[in-house]
């Protein structure tokens, strides 16, 4: 369809299609400028209690001078190198261990229960023992980042692998294909959107083993700054610290999705 | 037609095993097919046509007999047969160009020569221009095409064709029937199809050959002679000869289709 010659009725169509999307983003970023506002005047007014809630400017104040003094960076950068390590380390395990499993089928069939069972498991109980065994640093805490993500990684790639399409296989088993070229040309390739996802599902797990770990090992780190405010009560770090941590994961995220785009042009 | 044999096979027998038994899925199957002749094998469903094509192309291994290709027994190293399937099986990421390389890329023959001979394929058969599109934006028609072109770069000298045509709609089908029957007679290939459809199998056959239900036996083999003077057995103008639908009965009534 040419633009240039576009209907009354079709410019209409447009217009209310962008009119919604455009009431959509108000509303979202409405729903944010209320809450922190509402927050701040009650606190203000004195109807909450400060000491349990702290508020948006006690908050924002702390957040200007931790960047000034560099605290913030010198914790976020911990935090963040254990969370990336973590979270490529899960998934690139992950998918080792997939194709490892998809290569035997032995190997799948004599493990299934194990992962089953590792899958149904809350792999932060582990932590402790892991942080004992390992050490009670950055070694720790990200061995307790790949733990929590990889076991769902397997899984899901894995799947992703069962799923490709057996005529596919087929195909290539008529050029006279190998395993190994079969794994290369077809199951890898088509496994690449069951990767990416599980590499978003990762961040946000990761990060879940990051944060146990800096509670347990409580030296350094995002963590580490939510739970000693915490025990000092102190609310505006703690709240200061969950909000920081909010805004890098869905940074992460979006910057996943990202790299998503930009690989899967074929997907249109 | 030269009687120079390509394939033979000689007292074929399969029989599946699972858990809940054994399938006798086909029975003592003889059948030599000659250079340059494309045979159809038509028969009711579950009689073992696919498991046919699957043991000439050296996916599974018979319960008995052999099948010998260019009168050597087959071997994985020697692909020289070519299969085309029911669905396109395009890869969704890579381009009509890359799809087309697939068999060229397994077997280690990436040359500046197969390139070249893909793309004059592509070109040839309307879709030069698409060479980088990749295979969402094209018609059913056009990727089955793709298809055929994937099977034919490698140069086999025997293609086996697995219902090409049925995931199509019945104009497509039509169409891309009538074309890809030119393209094999052009190419000089030899050719062993499986289909439903009669009126496909005699236009585009030089023999039918007409199994029985399971297990699948050969019931009977019926040469294609159309007299259509200038036809040149295009599959298209094959259905217009007088002998046609005396074929069709025939094999109408081979099939024993009971409802």
């Amino acid at each position: 369809m040419s633009n240039s010659n576009k209907s009354k009725e079709h410019e209409n169509y447009i217009k209310s299609i962008k009119k919604r999307k455009r009431y959509i983003k108000t509303t979202q970023w409405l729903i944010l400028i209320l809450f922190f506002g509402i927050w701040e005047m009650l606190a203000r007014c004195q109807i909450i209690d400060i000491f349990l809630t702290s508020y948006p400017s006690e908050m924002f104040d702390l957040f200007i001078n931790f960047v000034k003094n560099g605290t913030l960076f010198e914790h976020l950068g911990i935090s963040l190198m254990e969370n990336v390590v973590g979270f490529l380390g899960g998934t690139i395990l992950g998918i080792i261990i997939a194709i490892l499993l998809w290569w035997s089928d032995f190997i799948s069939k004599v493990l299934d229960p194990y992962l089953v069972v590792l899958n149904s498991l809350p792999k932060t109980a582990l932590a402790p023992i892991i942080i004992i065994w390992v050490g009670a640093g950055y070694s720790g805490i990200i061995v307790t980042a790949i733990s929590v993500s990889i076991v769902v990684t397997i899984m899901n790639v894995y799947n992703g692998f069962k799923e490709v399409d057996i005529d596919k296989i087929k195909m290539l088993q008529t050029f006279g294909a190998t395993k190994f070229q079969i794994l290369k040309k077809v199951i890898l390739p088509s496994s690449v959107p069951a990767m990416i996802n599980s590499l978003k599902i990762n961040i946000g797990l990761s990060w879940v083993g990051v944060i146990v770990g800096e509670f347990l090992v409580s030296r350094a780190g995002i963590g580490y700054l939510i739970v000693y405010g915490g025990q000092v009560f102190q609310l505006d770090l703690v709240m200061m610290s969950v909000l920081v941590l909010a805004i890098i994961a869905a940074l992460m995220y979006q910057g996943v999705a990202l790299i998503e785009k930009k690989y899967m042009k074929w997907r249109q | 037609m030269n009687n120079d044999k390509v394939l033979e096979i000689k007292n074929l027998s399969m029989t599946y095993h699972t858990l809940d038994g054994e399938t006798h899925a086909l029975d003592d199957i003889s059948l030599n097919i000659n250079r340059g002749e494309i045979v159809v094998l038509v028969g009711p469903s579950g009689c073992g046509k696919s498991t046919l094509l699957s043991i000439i192309a050296d996916l599974i291994e018979p319960s008995k007999g052999e099948v010998l290709l260019n009168n050597e027994k087959l071997k994985k190293s020697t692909k020289d047969v070519g299969y085309m399937f029911q669905k396109d099986n395009l890869f969704e990421w890579r381009t009509i160009k890359q799809n087309s390389l697939i068999g060229l890329e397994i077997q280690d023959k990436v040359t500046k020569e197969g390139k070249e001979f893909v793309e004059h394929l592509l070109d040839i058969y309307g879709l030069g221009e698409f060479k980088d599109s990749y295979p969402s934006q094209l018609s059913g028609g056009m990727r089955q095409r793709v298809a055929l072109i994937r099977t034919l770069a490698t140069r086999p000298n025997f293609l086996l064709l697995d219902e090409p045509f049925s995931a199509l709609d019945y104009q497509t089908r039509l169409a891309i029937s009538d074309e890809i029957g030119q393209i094999l007679r052009k190419e000089k290939k030899t050719a062993l199809m499986v289909t439903h459809d009669i009126s496909e199998a005699i236009s585009m056959a030089d023999k039918v050959v007409v199994l029985s239900k399971r297990p699948g036996r050969i019931k009977d083999i019926i040469p294609i002679q159309l007299t259509c003077p200038d036809c040149d057995r295009s599959p298209m103008k094959s259905r217009e000869a007088p002998e046609f639908k005396d074929y069709f009965n025939r094999i109408w009534k081979e099939l024993d289709v009971h409802v």
